[in-house]
């Protein structure tokens, strides 16, 4: 995507209000235009339930931020929808309907192709080949990739030069052009992440997602990223991305979907979510607005007073286990 | 002194002495009670002018005499020659090629018929016998066997499969003693450990060493074997996995580094001890019978000595606390290391552990099959490959039960296809097997793909 | 001096023997599955085996030579797709295991005796001997009887052979070897693209023919140990290398780099990995059999012969050579069974007669070769896993 790419008509934050005020804030709600839809989607370990989202629809053309305490299942969900796992409901009710059609294969391969690229935690650049080739693995349908047409240049090689190009705009965009014949293993860590950014946007997808993009970058870089980021938006790429930080979230997000002990207790707004209790306490935990540097607490009776819902809360919980 | 005692000892002493003598008279009653070896002109091959097709019909102590031994020659024609009173038949023939050696069946004694060779290559029409690439100058042994022709050849079906069980039994507690180790190196250090074998075949070898040539008591020797083996395991971790693990050698360049390990050791042993298969000990065993199985001591011996090992080992695993810090390690060793276990000093266990019973192992293997040779780790390693993935790469218990069932695969095996395919099947049934079920029969589906 | 010019006519007749180029084709298909996609394939000589088999068996069944080389070839493309589909979804490991153990299974097989029909195609442990399927290759030669040395004029025309005549040649010939690599490793002079190309392919000639100057090889032109067999198949070793070429610098070798890096990445990026691999398997098990039936063409088709060792020899001519690059295979090759041939050699001379130390009997020379083969195997994994040609950065294995 070049610079002078039009931009689309969510570029004007404005616009993007109007169009999410519309949406109900309640779990699993429709959206106008959803480009991806994923149903009953459900992952166990042994007796415990991972993740258990029955309906989720992500608008297109917006950034939507995927958030939650640790242990909430974000990126178990995350890879079952990208691919990289496989719901146990697999067969049973999990569907996925991405641009307006019914995704039969969903493998990690199937679901890259079909228009939704992702990326990694921990970056997964190619540490021992070069940033150039790095870019060109980025592109799909390769002609040259099949073995048959492999031995016949000249089946390839104007293909391979437009690839070549393209990827020259990307690095000149996320800056990492001089590079471009430095093995990947030898980039800082931000670079990578900027690298994988590039290298996901060779195949021209529709939908984005990134996984913690945030983790582990410096400051600058991080405001640079979001940089990226909202561009790409404004080009018009959905994008979907899984984070913990909150200011990053309330900063680019449009949308936001909050994740606890696996299914999805709140959608809405940036400010709607952060003040609805349900997420505080998800967060926090019920006692969050107690001063635990007050000594009075620690009297005997407040102890007893603690115990006592203590025990009420575990009582309450083995109910709801035997029904 | 008590009189009791006193007596006894005469009792003693009267028995050692009859013992004695009887030991040293009965060679000679034995050699008395043979047959004179009759002096029946056997033919001697002259080199480019004739060749000798000979044999014996029935045994030494059932020759069979004047039965018609018939050799069809290359051109197609025959000779005939009746069979001496010790049994014995031989033909002498001037021309190179490939003849046939049968019998006419109207002389062979009531109710016996000729037993058709065993091996398909050597079967002729009739059941005669192939001798092929007969060349002048050479003698060839015709070895006809007779038996009853009411002789059921399948001897019971079921007592063949109990003596195989027992036998399949045998082999894969011997392949558990090995194979733990394996599976706890994996465990803990993810190599794939290709020399593991030849450490084997070191315990065979030490115990050659020992007990034949330095005619050392089999017991001591073997006890010798264990250390030395084990050694070999601290040895190996202390001045090579271990400076490689520091250096940060990956996966893969370990396992290249086994399998050259392995080839370096392989031609060790046939550099010292030669290529010929050696044995530990160098008297026959006595065999026992329990009903149809038969069964020599020392196969009794080593199973017991292996079950109780391997209880041992068993035990030391689930109650004493370095071994359950080497399952936490072989489980996760990051993990293991982040709650304080020293992993290093686990591994160096595991090594030291783990080549001391792959050295006794060994050394019972080499009595068990009467005999060790520097290429026996050749059959062995696919063999503890296949029970430790069957079972679980990475679980102690899991090997103990792989091996046992590709012990019972590989001795049952016969019962159905010929022979030489037994450690074929061994190895078919774990490819098989990796198909439905990758993680083995107790290991974790995570540590999969 | 005559001595060590016995030594260096051995190593020439072994360097340039039919069956250092027929492992350097297996070793070339052994790259393609360790080196460019990271495939732990421990069986390579399982491939070979079925190859020949396919071949010989078909031959002595009378189908014509072409036929019989695609009759070899299918047979080892069916092996691959039989080891790959329950394999190539699993950790490596799993690959390493189920090859080793199919390429037992291929071998006891092929001695086995216990189904008659078996037995008569394959002949098992005598194996079936040359004799039987060499004819039609050898009647396609085009050189006739007689004896050929290359070269005829060597340092024996030279003032008598004089040993000076052979230090200076052999001085020469080191620098221009040392000059070869500079150049090819960028590190002498300033020549870039055709030009230092032409440098290095003039180098190389006029170092080959420096070295048959020095250590000629006298052989029959047609027959068993003779020119044909040689020249067929090392024009073939050149034949694979530019099929080699064309596949790997193409997007298709690309995308065998990327599995070897990182699987999950490449399938975050659409790429069918299990495809790749299989693709991969296939190809280098093609250069495997290939390798088999050249292999077995001057000699027999005999299951030990091809046995474990072989995958041995193939990886330590690999990583000596330098897995991952073009030349790697062919070089490693010739610098594995030259030096094994030099070490059975100078024991023999040196630690094995009366007239220096008489410290082993001729047979366990041989065996004394292996001992440093594996030694050396460890050695190179551990200190210089690139070997002579690779680069550093790329061969850092890791699991």
């Amino acid at each position: 995507m070049s610079e002078t790419a039009a931009r689309g008509a969510l570029a004007d934050p404005a616009e993007r209000k109007k169009l999410m005020s519309g949406v109900g804030a309640e779990p699993g709600s429709s959206k106008p235009d959803s480009i991806l839809q994923v149903n009953t989607i459900v992952r166990q370990f042994g007796g415990m339930t991972a993740v258990d989202v029955h309906h989720l629809e992500v608008q297109r053309g917006i950034i939507t931020a995927l958030i939650g305490p640790n242990g909430a299942g974000k990126t178990t969900f995350f890879n079952l929808i990208t691919g990289f796992d496989r719901p146990t409901s697999a067969g049973s009710g999990a569907a996925w309907s991405f641009d307006g059609r019914k995704l039969d294969k969903t493998s990690a391969s199937s679901v890259a192709k079909s228009g939704m690229v992702r990326t990694f935690q921990l970056t997964k650049a190619l540490n021992r080949m070069t940033v150039m080739e790095n870019m060109m693995l980025g592109a799909q349908n390769q002609a040259g990739e099949s073995l048959a047409k492999s031995i016949f240049r000249p089946t390839w090689t104007s293909q391979e030069k437009q690839i070549e190009a393209k990827a020259e705009e990307l690095l000149d965009r996320f800056k990492l052009l001089e590079k471009r014949s430095d093995y990947a293993g030898s980039l800082s860590g931000g670079q990578r992440k900027l690298l994988e950014m590039a290298r996901a946007l060779m195949s021209d997808p529709k939908m984005i997602m990134l996984d913690e993009p945030m983790a582990g970058v410096n400051p600058a870089l991080t405001q640079s990223l979001l940089g990226h980021i909202q561009s790409l938006r404004d080009e018009g790429m959905t994008v979907l991305f899984v984070e913990h930080d909150m200011h990053v979230v309330r900063h680019i997000s449009d949308w936001v979907v909050v994740m606890a002990e696996g299914r999805i207790v709140a959608e809405g707004s940036a400010d709607t979510v952060m003040s609805n209790p349900a997420v505080i306490d998800a967060y926090l935990g019920a006692h969050h607005d107690t001063d635990l540097g007050d000594d009075a607490l620690l009297s005997d009776a407040t102890l007893e007073q603690l115990e006592k819902e203590v025990a009420e809360e575990e009582a309450e919980r083995e109910e709801e286990d035997k029904a | 002194m008590s009189r009791t005692s006193v007596v006894d000892r005469g009792v003693v002493t009267r028995s050692v002495a009859l013992v004695v003598l009887f030991l040293l008279v009965a060679p000679l009653l034995l050699l008395l009670s043979s047959r004179a070896a009759h002096a029946l002109t056997l033919c001697a091959p002259k080199a480019d002018e004739t060749a000798c097709i000979a044999g014996t019909m029935g045994s030494r102590e059932n020759p069979i005499a004047d039965v018609d031994v018939i050799l069809t020659k290359p051109d197609g024609s025959t000779e005939t020659v009746t069979t001496e009173d010790d049994g014995k038949f031989s033909f002498e023939v001037t021309e190179p090629g490939n003849y046939l050696v049968g019998v006419d069946p109207d002389t062979l004694p009531k109710g016996s018929e000729l037993r058709p060779p065993a091996e398909a290559a050597l079967r002729g029409p009739d059941g005669a016998l192939k001798v092929d690439n007969v060349q002048l100058g050479r003698s060839y042994a015709a070895t006809l066997t007779v038996r009853d022709a009411s002789f059921d050849d399948s001897t019971s079906k079921w007592d063949e499969f109990l003596q195989s069980s027992v036998n399949g039994l045998r082999l894969g507690l011997l392949l558990a003693l090995a194979s733990v180790g394996l599976s706890l190196i994996y465990g803990t250090t993810g190599i794939s450990n290709f020399a593991h074998a030849e450490q084997v075949t070191l315990g065979g070898m030490v115990g050659y060493g020992l007990v034949n040539v330095a005619g050392i008591n089999l017991y001591l020797g073997g006890l010798m074997v264990v250390i030395i083996c084990g050694f070999s395991g601290w040895l190996q971790d202390r001045i090579l996995w271990q400076p490689l693990r520091r250096r940060g050698l990956g996966l893969t360049q370990l396992m290249i580094v086994t399998i050259g390990l392995s080839l370096a050791l392989q031609y060790t042993f046939q550099y010292v001890v030669g290529a010929r298969t050696v044995r530990v000990v160098v008297e026959n065993p006595t065999v026992r019978d329990f009903g149809s199985v038969r069964i020599t001591n020392q196969s009794l011996a080593a199973m017991g000595i292996a079950i109780v090992v391997l209880a041992a080992v068993g035990y030391a695993l689930l109650r004493t606390r370095i071994g359950r810090a080497t399952r936490a390690v072989s489980d996760n060793p990051a993990l293991a290391q982040a709650s304080g276990i020293d992993t290093d000093k686990v591994i160096r266990l595991v090594w030291t552990v783990s080549m001391a019973l792959a050295g006794l192992s060994g050394i019972l293997y080499a009595l068990v099959t009467n005999g060790i040779k520097w290429d026996t780790g050749l059959q062995i390693l696919l063999l503890l490959f296949a029970a430790v993935t069957l079972g679980g790469l990475g679980t102690a218990f899991g090997a103990l039960v792989g091996s046992l069932v590709i012990g019972l695969v590989v001795e049952l095996s016969p019962l159905w296809i010929p022979g030489d395919f037994k450690y074929a099947a061994a190895l078919l049934i774990l490819i098989l097997l990796l198909l439905v079920r990758p993680q083995g029969l107790l290991g974790r589906a995570q540590r999969v793909g | 001096m005559d001595d060590i010019q016995q030594i260096i006519n051995a190593m020439m007749r072994e360097v340039v023997s039919p069956q250092t180029a027929a492992v350097a084709i297996a070793v070339i298909g052994l790259n393609i599955h360790f080196g460019y996609t990271g495939l732990l394939n421990i069986g390579q000589s399982a491939f070979m085996l079925l190859g020949a088999y396919g071949f010989a068996i078909a031959i002595t069944k009378d189908v014509p030579m072409f036929f019989a080389i695609i009759i070899g070839l299918l047979m080892a493309f069916v092996f691959a797709l039989v080891l790959g589909v329950p394999t190539l979804k699993l950790r490596g490991d799993y690959l390493a295991i189920v090859t080793i153990s199919a390429a037992e299974i291929v071998r006891y097989v092929g001695r086995s005796v216990g189904y008659e029909g078996l037995f008569n195609l394959t002949g098992g442990a005598q194996g079936i001997p040359g004799s039987r399927y060499r004819g039609p290759f050898t009647s396609l030669s085009p050189f006739g009887d007689g004896n050929t040395t290359i070269l005829e004029f060597n340092y024996t025309d030279v003032a008598d052979g004089a040993t000076w005549v052979r230090l200076v040649g052999w001085i020469v010939v080191i620098a221009l070897i040392v000059a070869a690599v500079k150049i090819g490793r960028g590190t002498l002079g300033s020549l870039t693209g055709g030009a230092r190309a032409g440098a290095l392919a003039g180098l190389i000639a006029v170092i080959t023919l420096g070295i048959f100057f020095l250590a000629p090889v006298p052989q029959q032109n047609t027959g068993v140990e003779g020119w044909w067999f040689t020249v067929v198949t090392w024009l073939l070793v050149g034949v694979c290398l530019i099929v080699v070429t064309l596949l790997i610098r193409s997007p298709w070798g690309r995308a065998l780099r990327g599995v070897r890096e990182d699987e999950d990445a490449m399938r975050s990026l659409g790429k069918n990995v299990f495809a790749i691999k299989m693709q991969a398997l296939v190809i280098g098990g093609l250069f495997g059999a290939l390798g088999g039936m050249m292999y077995v063409l001057p000699a027999t088709v005999q299951p030990d012969s091809l046995g474990r060792s072989i995958t041995f020899f193939c990886y330590t001519a690999l990583l000596l050579g330098g897995a991952a690059t073009i030349w790697g295979p062919v070089l490693g090759s010739l610098i594995f069974f030259g030096g094994r041939v030099f070490i059975i050699a100078a024991s023999n001379t040196y630690l094995s007669s009366d007239k220096y130390i008489n410290l082993m009997s001729g047979q366990k020379t041989s065996q004394f070769a292996f001992i440093v083969v594996g030694v050396a195997l460890m050695l190179l994994v551990i200190f210089r896993p690139q070997g002579i040609l690779g680069d550093k950065r790329e061969l850092r294995f890791n699991v």
